[in-house]
């Protein structure tokens, strides 16, 4: 592996670390907030699949950039500027038709994202993505159900679903952005080619919202920056309480 | 977490943990409906690989037996030894039945 390639991948697994870490710390702030126990039970469920997969991309960083960081310092030694994810990931959980809506626009990206990863000539994202498309099978099934169950429910519930799916939409656009680094990567057969995926997400999205009796917002406005660096200000705060314990006591273990 | 679930029904879960083996209770939960009954109980009984299949029943609809019916159901039996194989002598050359 020549060491731009190599460079390229590790940078790679870390924004695909760092969409899992963020959007798995998100869901596990409804833990002990859930509606009911047996939700609060299957939405960690979720958040744990999530932080496992950060686990793997981090660790799979962490070999290849081999300078003495672990996965540990990857998820909580790096400041918000240094965080790659995508901006959707990191937006506050809101109220539970916020989460489920954002749920959905995540599942469906790595429902079509996923299947791509395992084509990957690189056999470590491969294999990760051999184990998580069994995940996001499992967790597209929940947040379409749940995106149905209260956009066709109650008139409170289907106007917070539409004013989530409103709120949200334009953080989606940037899931399927290329730059150099990715678009490197896509050549050489490593990594996925995202922009190519936006007809199949906006197909799933589409068939779904409306199912739910819900309306599939115009393209009116976009936000952009988590792949360079630039988050809202949400991302700070979660990363504060995210951290503070391994940051406070160095090396902790129990 | 409080008046939520008076809303919704009651199931109970049924996880056949290997193939060949009955389906066994192993608790209820709150859903609203089969098929959400069947997503919580994956992620509520079968989160350590215990299972290989699920059934979930709605409470309401099994029908069980009431303590008071015990007279009229079981202790009829307890005259009726013939009914259990011991009761029976077996001829010496059926020795190890």
């Amino acid at each position: 592996m020549s060491d731009q390639i190599k460079n390229a991948t590790q940078e790679y697994a870390t924004r695909l670390g760092d969409d899992s870490v963020v959007l798995g710390h998100r869901i596990s702030e409804w833990v002990s907030y859930g509606p009911f126990l047996e939700e609060d039970i299957a939405y960690g469920n979720v958040s744990l699949d999530y932080i496992g997969r950060a686990r793997m991309f981090y660790t799979y960083a962490a070999e290849l950039a081999n300078d003495g960081r672990d996965e540990d310092d990857f998820a909580f030694m790096r400041n918000d500027r240094e965080y790659r994810n995508l901006l959707l990931m990191e937006m506050p959980k809101g109220d539970f038709a916020y989460s489920q809506v954002r749920q959905l626009f995540a599942d469906v990206y790595y429902t079509v994202l996923l299947p791509e990863l395992l084509q990957s000539k690189d056999e470590t994202l491969a294999a990760i993505a051999a184990k998580a498309i069994k995940e996001t099978k499992y967790h597209l099934r929940r947040s379409r159900d749940w995106v149905l169950r209260l956009g066709d429910g109650t008139e409170e519930s289907h106007k917070r679903a539409q004013k989530a799916v409103d709120q949200l939409w334009g953080y989606t656009h940037e899931l399927f952005d290329m730059d150099e680094t990715e678009q490197l990567l896509a050549d050489e057969g490593i990594g996925v080619d995202v922009s190519k995926l936006r007809d199949a997400w906006l197909q799933m999205v589409s068939d779904i919202l409306t199912e739910a009796t819900l309306t599939v917002p115009e393209d009116s406005w976009a936000v952009r920056g988590g792949r360079t660096g630039y988050h809202t200000e949400n991302l700070g705060h979660m990363l504060t309480e995210m951290q503070i314990v391994h940051r406070s006591f160095p090396g902790c273990k129990w | 977490m409080t008046n939520i679930t008076e809303k919704l029904e009651l199931f109970e879960v049924f996880v056949r943990s290997k193939r060949g083996l009955d389906h066994k209770h192993v608790g209820s939960l709150h859903a609203e409906d089969h098929e959400q009954a069947l997503e919580y109980a994956r992620d509520c009984y079968t989160r350590r690989s215990e299972g290989v299949s699920i059934w979930v029943v709605k409470s309401a609809d099994i029908c069980s037996s009431q303590e008071d019916d015990a007279d009229c159901f079981y202790d009829p039996n307890d005259d009726k030894p013939y009914r259990h194989a011991t009761y029976y002598v077996l001829p010496d050359p059926v020795n190890n039945m």
